[in-house]
């Protein structure tokens, strides 16, 4: 492998995602406010929860419900934007001139998760920014650099789930994105986003210590609310570092297999 | 050395149950530096030939070598010494000109200086304005845009080019444009190309030897003076009636 050749090709991986949001600047703003509109949503439910008679600290709700829907948000955008790498070529009408460069796959897909960290990582602090406007956020007690190391370390864990994730719109050119989203949409529910997940039945708790959004909200709440140091924070993180290091190289793995099977069958063409 | 050999290659496909054989036991070699058009009506198989060739699709039997080098075993390889120009432009359409042969560039390994010099040289050849380099793609009329993809093509400098029915589509004008492109920059980067087109004239034109599909086999293959003699023919049109027994024009379907 030509690492200069390589490297070369993954800036332009990265140049061009930002080239693509540049031009579609009216969907990103259109999306950015959705979830900024949602994030202030959330918010205000932890406000409201002593109108309905809730002995709640107020403050701690509010921030808990913000740091699961901005940590969520991010999570979910590294996730779409990697799973969503075959669907989005295939839209484009892009897919054949991509798989027929001689650059690495792993080059390829590396390239992409990277640009989603640096976007997802733009993206959640402007939302970030803009919902402190609208509450008197407390973060006092905040560790900072111990959300940081969850914030990249459920990262890692992410971007191989949405490599997984790629593999479907891969071999399914018609279905693939929708069981994508599907799968996004259990994440959510299972991971404990807005509630501890300790509320679900036993059976959804069990699938729920599975899922790395788990131990990333858990953790950068402990971080943020708590002001919990990194080294107090191993059972997040020791997880987050597990699945990632699992997910990630199969993820890559078994996306070059299925490539292969796609190329067999047929499936690497423009549309479905 | 040959720059392309396809030797008794096949590809089924299997849809809704039904399996289509798309090409069968379809063998011919051409010379560097030769002009080789594959010349049949739209489902006759010359996509899925270049499909193969461009490593996006693996054959079910034979093998097909580019300049030695087997394209499932060697893709990577493979992939450094072609480029292909389709039937759709095939580029990101809210990007620029510039945006797009930038990542086209790349991608294939090109540093960003020489790519944007090369780009600007390519682009006076296609009449393209620098100033328009900057124009989203989607604003280009659809000539202009396969003229971009041909100047994509070349950017790579690729010694075996694809060209898969470049001209379809177009009007007669930008058709006559493409192809006086084509016929230059072939001149000047002194390539080899399969050219596959349903087009019976511009086979003719540009073609030193053509191959005729028909229904997935490769029924006749010869310079176009030979195959009119074979065939005792006047037209292209009825060499490929003499070695198919059809009308070309009843066998155009939609694909």
């Amino acid at each position: 492998m030509n690492l200069l050749r390589e490297l070369r090709g993954a800036l332009a991986f990265v140049k061009r995602n930002f080239d693509l949001s540049k031009r579609y600047w009216k969907w990103e703003l259109v999306f950015f406010a959705y979830t900024v509109a949602n994030s202030i949503t959330m918010g205000f439910i932890g406000r409201a929860m002593r109108k309905f008679g809730a002995d709640v600290d107020v403050n701690y709700l509010i921030l808990y419900m913000l740091i699961g829907s901005i940590i969520w948000g991010y999570l979910s955008v590294l996730f779409e934007i990697v799973a969503e790498t075959v669907a989005w070529e295939r839209w484009e009408e892009t897919i054949e001139y991509t798989f027929m460069a001689p650059i690495s796959r792993v080059t390829h897909l590396i390239s992409v998760c990277l640009y989603s960290v640096i976007y997802g990582v733009i993206r959640s602090g402007l939302i970030l920014l803009i919902t402190s406007l609208f509450f008197n956020l407390d973060l006092s007690n905040a560790d900072f650099l111990s959300a940081f190391v969850i914030l990249m370390v459920s990262s890692l864990s992410f971007i191989g789930l949405g490599i997984v994730g790629a593999i479907l719109p891969l071999i399914s050119p018609e279905k693939g994105v929708q069981v994508v989203h599907i799968f996004q949409a259990l994440l959510l529910m299972f991971s404990g986003v807005y509630y501890e997940i300790d509320v679900l039945p036993n059976w959804m708790q069990t699938i729920a210590r599975m899922s790395p959004a788990t131990y990333a909200l858990k953790g950068m709440r402990l971080a943020i609310l708590e002001g919990r140091g990194v080294l107090e924070l191993t059972d997040y993180y020791i997880p987050l570092l597990l699945i990632g290091s699992i997910l990630l190289p199969i993820g890559i793995w078994m996306f070059q297999i299925m490539e292969k099977y796609a190329k067999k069958k047929g499936l690497l063409k423009r549309s479905g | 050395m040959k720059a392309l050999i396809v030797d008794g290659v096949s590809k089924y496909f299997r849809t809704r149950g039904k399996l289509i054989e798309a090409v069968k036991k379809v063998s011919f070699e051409i010379e560097k530096g030769e002009i080789f058009g594959l010349l049949g009506p739209n489902g006759s198989g010359k996509s899925t030939i270049v499909r193969m060739i461009s490593t996006l699709l693996i054959p079910d039997e034979g093998r097909i070598e580019v300049f030695g080098y087997d394209v499932v075993r060697y893709p990577k390889k493979v992939q450094s010494m072609i480029n292909r120009v389709s039937v759709e432009a095939s580029f990101f359409k809210k990007l620029s000109a510039m945006e797009n042969l930038l990542f086209t560039a790349g991608i294939y390994g090109i540093p960003l200086n020489a790519a944007r010099e090369k780009i600007k040289m390519i682009s006076r050849k296609i009449g393209l304005s620098e100033s328009r380099l900057n124009d989203p793609l989607e604003e280009f009329s659809r000539g202009m845009q396969q003229k971009v993809a041909i100047a994509r093509a070349f950017l790579t400098s690729p010694i075996l080019l694809l060209l898969d029915e470049p001209t379809t589509g177009l009007d007669p004008r930008a058709k006559r444009e493409v192809q006086d492109l084509i016929l230059q920059v072939i001149k000047e980067h002194d390539a080899t190309v399969l050219l596959t087109t349903h087009d019976m004239t511009e086979a003719e034109t540009l073609c030193d030897r053509i191959g005729i599909l028909h229904r997935g086999k490769l029924v006749a293959i010869g310079s176009p003076k030979e195959l009119k003699e074979k065939a005792n023919a006047y037209t292209m049109e009825e060499v490929f009636m003499f070695f198919t027994g059809e009308m070309f024009e009843d066998l155009e379907v939609v694909e």
